[in-house]
């Protein structure tokens, strides 16, 4: 996997996870899922590129217990 | 009024073989007269291999049944003979509405790539497409090319040798017996042959049955396809319109795989539904009615022996993105020119293999593009509808989102890439043109480039002086040479990008072998018999 996909590179961390949560805040679980399945959408198309969008789907397949990919 | 597939067009006639001692040898028989089974018989007849086509039925399919043929399939007719009789009587659409549940989502203008004899696709009725079929028989009958069509002939049994096939024929004067080099079974999804031989029919990926209604408007209405997306009428499922001639329209609604037929084809439930998608006002009438059912699979391996398996009874495919027939005809395609070599001594038999190889990755293709749309239109999970349901929401607002739309992608030729026959590529010349993809149509002086391939192999000079008869082997190629001055940008655009001059090895069924910026005689040789499988020992 290449680095530049997991490397820092947001400009504003706590701004961005503030603004996602709040994006939330007045949803219900179907809303929430639906805006969720739009904001990936509109992510993949700026991202565009194949190989990468590949590569982040890898990297997002983290396991929560054991800390390690599957 | 008296339909067209109420007529029959080839009635059961006796023939001398029913009265010969031994059963008669040909060297290629064909089982069904579907438009799989008549394109081949006209492929092979117009390369003067001799052929008889035998149908238990006597007329064209009923209903319409495939209606979408792709730009490929008109190549492959005009090739054939009756290309312009097809898109004569097609109906010609660029303009498309996408609705999910009760609204419109988007609408859009396909604007197909300039520069191509025929259009991305027309709509036809299949009843149109074979009756074609059969005119074109008829011609070439009347020009004394050694075809028959035999009606009322249908197959019960089947032997198989190592040379050759005995078929045993039931008629309504009884039964008889004649032998093929050669058998290609054309008979459809639920092919006899496949069943009299024992052969699987595996990879099933999914079932699905679909209401197809056509109707005729009573006013004017717009030549455009509609499809819907989770419509009110149709909750859960999908359903499309289509325009076709003579002011019919098809209504194709999906069911789902647990229903009951017979219900759901009486008319007092058919209307309702209509009306709902058309609206009140629109008046029209019901032509016909049927339930097609169908599964995604296809046959292990297209050939046994002496028994080559094509269309339907190859292999079978959801109707998104109209597969089913389009994709018969590139069978026929790939085909044709393979047995006349070899039955010509020209090729080894081991050449069939390759149309195994091509067309089962060719089914793959489709399988692989109709399940892709299947999953969009009918989601399988919560969170495959979650994302569906987003692409839908999204497209109506962003044009970003609308490639995602699957609603069925229209069938384009299959690209052999990694095919035996495959001969040497330079991989700065365009992709889209690489050994193993169909030539690319573009215009060429009066005409257009496709209109010089006409089932030979053929050696294309772009820029590059080519002698205009060769033959290598026995096997002829035709040379054409596009001087410098004549290329135009299409030409260019699709078969130079920025090299001066190349040359192109193109097989008969108007695919590319192999391509070179410059070669020798040598070189050609060596990848002309690798494009038919190898020197006859
Ligand atoms: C109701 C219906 C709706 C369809 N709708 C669509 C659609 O919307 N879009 C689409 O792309 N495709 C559609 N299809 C599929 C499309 O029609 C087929 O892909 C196409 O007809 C395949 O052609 P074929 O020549 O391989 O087989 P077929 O057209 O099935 O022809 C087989 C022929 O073999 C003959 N035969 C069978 N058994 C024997 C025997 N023992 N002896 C002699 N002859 C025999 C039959 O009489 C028939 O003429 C539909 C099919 C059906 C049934």
């Amino acid at each position: 996997m290449s680095e530049s996909v997991t490397t820092p590179n947001l400009e504003a961390p706590d701004a961005f996870y503030a603004d996602l949560l709040s994006a939330h805040e007045k949803l219900g679980k179907e809303e929430s899922d639906a805006f969720n399945a739009r904001l990936i959408l509109l992510m993949a198309n700026r991202i565009g590129d194949l190989g990468e969008l590949r590569q982040l789907l890898e990297a997002a397949k983290v396991d929560r217990v054991s800390k390690q990919q599957y | 009024m008296t339909k067209l597939f109420e007529v029959p067009l080839y009635p059961y006639k006796r023939t001398a073989d029913q009265d010969a001692p031994a059963p008669v040898r040909h060297p290629v028989v064909i089982i069904g007269a579907g438009p799989v089974g008549l394109a081949m018989a006209i492929d092979l007849a117009q390369a003067n291999v001799p052929v008889v086509v035998l149908d238990d039925n006597d007329k064209v399919s009923v209903g319409s049944r495939a209606i979408c043929f792709s730009k490929r399939s008109l190549e492959i007719f005009d090739r054939l003979g009756c290309g312009d009789e097809m898109v004569d009587k097609g109906v010609v659409w660029n303009l498309g509405k996408v609705h999910f549940g009760d609204r419109q989502v988007y609408n859009f203008n396909l604007l197909p790539e300039d520069g191509h004899k025929r259009p991305a696709f027309i709509n036809l009725q299949q009843y149109y497409c074979e009756l074609y079929l059969v005119e074109r028989i008829r011609a070439l009958q009347t020009e004394g090319k050694p075809v028959e069509i035999r009606g009322g002939n249908r197959v019960e049994n089947l032997h198989c040798y190592d040379d050759h096939t005995l078929v045993t024929i039931e008629t309504p004067e009884g039964a008889y017996n004649l032998e093929a080099d050669w058998l290609v079974a054309c008979d459809g999804a639920g092919s006899p042959t496949r069943r009299m031989l024992d052969l699987d029919f595996v990879g099933r990926v999914f079932e699905d049955n679909f209401l197809i209604a056509d109707v005729i408007m009573k006013a004017d209405f717009p030549t455009e396809r509609w499809f819907w997306f989770d419509p009110p009428f149709n909750k859960d499922q999908s359903a499309l319109l289509h325009k076709q001639p003579d002011g019919v329209w098809r209504i194709d609604l999906q069911l789902g795989w647990d229903i009951d037929k017979e219900k759901e084809k009486k008319p007092e439930n058919v209307i309702p539904r209509l009306k709902q998608m058309l609206g009140d006002d629109v008046e029209f009438d019901l032509e016909w009615v049927s339930i097609y059912t169908f599964q995604c699979r296809r046959m292990e391996e297209f050939r046994h022996g002496r028994v080559i398996f094509a269309g339907d009874a190859a292999h079978q495919v959801s109707p998104f993105g109209a597969r089913g027939a389009n994709s018969g005809f590139q069978d026929v395609d790939n085909l044709g020119w393979k047995l006349k070599l070899v039955l010509d001594g020209k090729a080894p038999e081991t050449l069939l293999d390759s149309y195994s190889f091509e067309r089962e990755h060719g089914a793959d293709e489709n399988i692989l593009q109709s399940s892709r749309s299947t999953d969009f239109i009918t989601p399988k999970s919560e969170m495959s509808r979650i994302f569906r349901d987003a692409v839908l929401d999204l497209s109506e607002h962003y044009e970003f989102a609308r490639p995602l739309v699957n609603s069925g992608r229209l069938s384009v030729p299959c690209t052999y890439d990694g095919s035996p026959l495959n001969g040497p590529d330079v991989s700065s010349l365009p992709q889209r043109t690489r050994p193993g993809s169909t030539v690319v149509d573009a215009p060429l002086g009066e005409d257009w480039l496709l209109d010089h391939l006409t089932g030979e192999f053929v050696l294309l000079g772009l820029g590059v002086d080519i002698p205009s008869d060769n033959e290598i082997n026995g096997v002829s190629l035709t040379g054409i040479t596009i001087g410098r001055e004549n290329i135009s940008p299409e030409l260019r655009d699709r078969y130079l990008g920025n090299a001066a001059a190349a040359i192109y090895l193109i097989r008969p069924d108007q695919h590319v072998a192999a391509r070179w910026l410059d070669c020798d005689q040598t070189e050609i040789g060596a990848a002309l018999a690798k494009a038919i499988g190898g020197k006859v020992q």
